[in-house]
């Protein structure tokens, strides 16, 4: 499409958490690669959140994130948001802001260039993203009028408008129906492979994150369970060592097939 | 969905018109009710014990040859004044509970009900009973400051609690009443102590009233006001973005803590120096923001202005009914402002309980 971004993103010694507790102490992964698309997965409190929210600088944190040759970490959030959006899991209910609004919010909150644009090209901008979402025939519907799942797409076409460079998204999928979900994985590919976006995503369904990822970071207790490519990071070692179940997992054209069968004892 | 290019078009065109329409309403919506405003405001000045027409109002600002001395005094040191302190403190109150609403996400906040106007109203009395003054301000400013001063003690209190996870929004309200119920007694210990003169003063904001509008106070409410003003229409983008949650408003780069602190000053100076002239005006700033939101949504480009207009105008039509009510008394506007708040208070925390 425009320009393609080449920058890889690199997390090094990044350490993260509340006040009362620290959630991730000394992460380093290696680089993700630009157009890379990467899920989070783990269990409850594993710390993905966290690690999303430390990316995208809301949470105080310790360490180098790098895109490229630049230093995220201690730049203002102003110029962070240039290159880095943050999707969060939910987008409050009554609010009374129509879906076009709140994505033209998201865009003119604050410029992710710095060209001032005529209202026809915001707009246009914005319904660009909605229909990419799907959800153009709800553009002018309140946010307040919508269910979980279309309000979950009109938060991601929120975060899309601003065209990061870096895409963080949490469980960007958990409120949608299979129709939905699987349009979402494609956008998001898509997305990588036309701009070299880095997708980085918490994921809860394994089957989908083996299929739509280029790597799979597993996470637990905060720290790097296994790394890799899906079939080499989901594994029935790694599902036993982290989620505490006994499964099988055979590769498959499509992707991973992934059986879960039974629980093991915490 | 819509993958056939014609059909996308189509609901592309629409929503572009659709959207330019919406904002066309919103303008046209936002100059209604300043032209509403300006008839409340001339209904306002042509009604009180005197009977003097409208004619003679008019007559009395523009040609006041033409009226008796008295009859002019009354409409240019009496009735206009009156009417013009309801449209600025009605502006005034209405702003800061919009703004009050969208930084604490709280649609139950405005100053009066979150004890920012007890504060102030206690910061002022505190001024009035220790005669307090400092060089090289004028008097006409001392009291203001201190309601100010107070005032944005009890909001930086109110925001720190809102941003505690302890608190809900109902936490946050009831720690609001608590203030209400300590101000209200510290003010009653001012009087206790205060002499026959300052404890005349005190008495006044007891209960809100017009009757004290003077050019002086009305001039440093006004140059609040414009001072004000175009700050808060500068964040208007932010807030509207605030509304949408704070992780994500940060995500697209507002910093979020500059953003409260600097409108929490907002707040203070407005909701202090409308109660340091008027005394405590009940429920203006939940009233007027409520009205603004129904007509024209949370888009606070359209919201902030809005408010200001809905709160001038309730305001400006409560002050009307606080003459007209009991024929040749003057009731306390605070009281006609309370009768119609309650409800809208009540019904506001009755409709909420699918939000947690």
């Amino acid at each position: 499409m425009t320009e393609r971004y080449a920058e890889s993103l690199t997390i090094e010694g990044v350490s993260t958490g509340y006040r009362d507790r620290r959630i991730i102490d000394g992460l380093t992964l290696p680089p993700f690669a630009p157009g890379e698309v990467v899920s989070l997965i783990g269990p409850n409190a594993a710390g993905k959140t966290t690690l999303l929210r430390a990316l995208a600088g809301l949470l105080p944190a310790e360490g180098s994130v790098r895109l490229g040759e630049r230093e995220l970490m201690g730049v203002s959030l102003e110029s962070r948001a240039r290159l880095v959006t943050y999707m969060p899991q939910s987008l409050p209910q009554r609010v009374a802001l129509t879906v076009l609004e709140a994505v033209i919010g998201a865009e003119r909150a604050s410029a992710v260039d710095r060209t001032e644009a005529t209202r026809d090209a915001i707009v246009g901008r914005a319904m660009d993203v909605i229909e990419r979402v799907g959800i153009a025939h709800l553009a002018m519907a309140g946010l307040d009028h919508l269910s979980g799942g279309q309000r979950q797409l009109a938060s991601l076409a929120q975060a899309l408008v601003r065209t990061p460079r870096v895409l963080l998204l949490d469980e960007p999928i958990s409120a949608l129906d299979l129709h939905y979900q699987l349009k979402v994985m494609k956008l998001v590919r898509a997305l990588s492979r036309e701009r070299g976006m880095i997708i980085v995503m918490v994921l809860h369904d394994l089957a989908i994150a083996a299929r739509w990822s280029d790597r799979v970071v597993v996470l637990s207790g905060g720290t790097v369970a296994a790394d890799g490519p899906p079939a080499a990071a989901i594994t029935p070692e790694v599902l036993a060592k982290v989620y505490k179940v006994t499964a099988r997992v055979h590769s498959q054209p499509a992707g991973l097939h992934i059986d879960i069968e039974d629980t093991l004892p915490l | 969905m819509t993958d056939s290019p014609a059909a996308t078009t189509v609901t592309r065109e629409a929503a572009v018109l659709a959207y330019g329409e919406a904002l066309r309403r919103r303008t046209a919506i936002v100059v209604g009710l300043g032209v509403l405003c300006l008839v409340a405001f001339a209904l306002d000045i042509s009604t009180g014990p005197s009977a003097l027409p409208l004619r003679d109002v008019w007559a009395g600002l523009f040609n006041p040859d033409a009226l008796t001395p008295p009859q002019v005094t009354i409409i240019r040191d009496v009735r206009l004044p009156y009417a013009l302190m309801a449209i600025l403190v009605g502006a005034a109150l209405s702003l800061a509970g919009a703004e009050m609403q969208t930084i604490l996400n709280n649609p139950l906040a405005s100053p009066f009900t979150l004890g920012v106007s007890s504060a102030a109203s206690f910061g002022a009395a505190l001024a009035i009973v220790l005669g307090l003054s400092l060089p090289f301000i004028p008097p006409d400013w001392m009291v203001p400051l201190n309601a100010f001063i107070a005032a944005f003690a009890s909001v930086l209190l109110l925001e720190a609690l809102a941003r505690s996870r302890a608190a809900g929004v109902e936490g946050v309200v009831l720690f609001g009443i608590a203030l209400v119920f300590t101000f209200n007694a510290l003010v009653a210990l001012l009087q206790f102590v205060a002499s026959q003169e300052a404890l005349s003063q005190l008495v006044f904001w007891g209960m809100g009233s017009l009757t004290r509008a003077t050019w002086s106070n009305l001039t440093v409410l006004a140059v609040v006001l414009l001072a004000v003003v175009p700050f808060s229409l500068r964040s208007a983008h932010a807030m509207t973005a605030l509304r949408l949650g704070e992780d994500r408003a940060r995500s697209f780069g507002i910093d979020i803590a500059r953003l409260r602190f600097l409108s929490l000053l907002r707040i203070s100076a407005l909701a202090a120096t409308a109660v340091a002239f008027v005394g405590t005006i009940g429920f203006i700033g939940l009233v007027g923001p409520h009205i603004a939101r129904l007509m024209l949504g949370e888009d606070h480009r359209f919201l902030l202005p809005a408010s200001m207009l809905t709160g001038a105008l309730v305001m400006s039509l409560a002050s009307v009914v606080s003459k007209v009510l009991v024929p040749g008394a003057l009731l306390p506007v605070g009281i006609v402002t309370s009768m119609i708040g309650v409800p809208v208070f009540l019904l506001l925390i009755l409709r909420r309980p699918e939000r947690v």
